[in-house]
């Protein structure tokens, strides 16, 4: 059934790819855009999301690890096996951790702390491939998924999570790279795009609501569902920056600054795009 | 109370209170921006042709960086597009025209310098992403201004040719804190890629010029 989808949808890219590309064709970028909403409003009838829940649901409800036990204990914030709306508070500060973690490092922690893997192994391949399925974007999906609907509520009142806030702030404007780019190079102004691609501006609260709350994404030109985790560290690769590694400080920083900046929006995913 | 004294008061609290406030602002900000470097600096790992020492910032870099999201001071504006201005190189030959159907396959190309390109080549300024340039490509992108029929607005002149070599070499010379890269400056582009940009956007017979 996924195959079919994935075919029936690449076979609309390609499609809207062709007519866009052809030389011939004198539309106006207006109606190519409107086009583009056509194909984009044609990919909100089945996600194939769905798929990634469901093995992360499995996933947090199985034993496992050296110790055999279930992440049902796991505290995503909400205290101890509260998976609905957790994901809506984070990024957060972790007494037990001391430290800020938003929640892909918050799954590590739990997979060392209460299955007994250690801290490589939880940090394997966080991002699948169609041979090497992800664990982290399976628990991810699914997680998520039980904060559908729930509004943003991010909060700073711990000094760390102001501290996080402040220095992702800092990270968004940072240039840098042989191209001088930054995350603002892209996104801080309204209503700009890369070739046909709309870019949110992600310094207002709309655009950060729109942009945020849509991750993570089943990704229909990669056949695979991505996190947040992942869409930063694809965002610094086309920055040109080195690689930014999976769960670090500056990671999680930005994730305080873009999560808070959609505060009061109600999250909407695991979305489906391009 | 008289009050022109009142009124002389309460604007130099006010003088005083906005001066305070930015002064601590500004400290804040800047150990907050040193914070945020040394987060990075134990965040990113090298990977491919992305090497660490991208994470370090020339002096335009951190200006732009630290006046993001505000107004650029204007003494400031000044001193980055002097030194950009400085480093603009004009070939040896003269030629600063090559041929627009190279041109137009590199503002077509958006490879180069990404830890997933290979490091061989080739590279390419990838000029649609943010800028509309022919009749015949609808998609482009809109961060920069439209640059359809660039020579023939301004003029098929040696000042306009020089100015379109500058302006890509090193647009931080004419408009500080661009989002422009630097093609030239950075070594983006080499020589005859500049001409043949430079050609896409000047030659009478370029689809840029139709």
């Amino acid at each position: 059934m996924i195959t079919m989808l994935r075919a029936a949808l690449a076979a609309t890219a390609v499609a809207l790819g062709g007519m866009l590309a052809s030389p011939a064709t004198y539309a106006q970028a207006g109606s190519a855009a409107d086009e583009i909403e056509k194909y984009r409003q044609a990919l909100q009838d089945g996600n194939p999301a769905e798929l990634w829940e469901a093995r992360g649901e499995d996933l947090w409800k199985k034993p496992g690890g050296p110790k055999n036990a279930s992440l049902e204990r796991c505290d995503l914030g909400r205290g101890p096996g509260v998976v609905k709306g957790a994901y809506a508070e984070l990024p957060k500060f972790f007494a037990d951790a001391g430290r800020v973690m938003d929640l892909e490092t918050r799954l590590v922690w739990c997979r060392v702390n209460l299955q007994g893997m250690t801290e490589a192994d939880a940090r394997r391949s966080p991002f699948g491939s169609p041979e090497r399925k992800s664990d982290n974007e399976a628990l991810t999906a699914w997680i998520t998924s039980e904060s559908k609907g729930v509004a943003m509520a991010v909060s700073l009142d711990h000094p760390k999570m102001r501290e996080a806030y402040d220095v992702g702030r800092a990270i968004f404007f940072f240039r840098g790279g042989p191209h001088d780019f930054a995350c603002s190079t892209c996104h801080s102004e309204d209503g700009k795009r890369i070739r046909l691609q709309d870019l949110p501006n992600l310094t207002v609260k709309s655009g950060a609501q729109r942009g945020y709350t849509t991750w993570p994404a089943y990704r229909v030109s990669q056949g695979e569902l991505r996190t947040f985790q992942w869409r930063l560290n694809d965002c610094f690769r086309q920055q040109r920056f080195p690689e930014i590694e999976f769960g670090s400080p500056a990671s999680i920083a930005l994730t305080t600054f873009l999560a808070y900046n959609a505060n009061g929006a109600p999250f909407a995913a695991p979305a489906i795009k391009r | 109370m008289d009050r022109t004294l009142l009124i002389a008061l309460a604007s130099f609290s006010a003088v005083t209170l906005a001066g305070c406030a930015a002064m601590r602002t500004g400290a804040d900000e800047a150990a907050i921006r040193a914070k945020a470097i040394d987060a990075m600096k134990t965040s990113f790992k090298e990977k491919g042709q992305a090497k660490l020492d991208r994470l370090n910032q020339d002096e335009t870099q951190a200006l732009c960086s630290q006046y993001a999201g505000k107004e650029l001071p204007k003494d400031v504006a000044a001193t980055i597009e002097k030194s950009n201005l400085a480093s603009i190189r004009y070939p040896q030959d003269g030629k600063l025209v090559g041929d627009w159907k190279r041109g137009e396959r590199i503002a077509q190309d958006g490879r180069g310098f990404q830890y997933s390109d290979d490091p061989k080549g080739p590279v390419g300024a990838n000029c649609y992403a943010c800028h509309q340039l022919t009749k015949q490509e609808i998609s482009f992108g809109t961060m920069g201004p439209s640059l359809y029929n660039f020579g023939k607005l301004r003029g098929y002149t040696d000042e306009m040719r020089r100015y379109a070599w500058g302006k890509v070499y090193n647009s931080q010379a004419y408009s500080a804190c661009t989002n422009m890269p630097r093609f030239g400056h950075a070594k983006i582009l080499n020589e005859q890629q500049m001409r043949d940009v430079v050609a896409l956007l000047m030659d009478p017979a370029s689809p840029v010029n139709q």
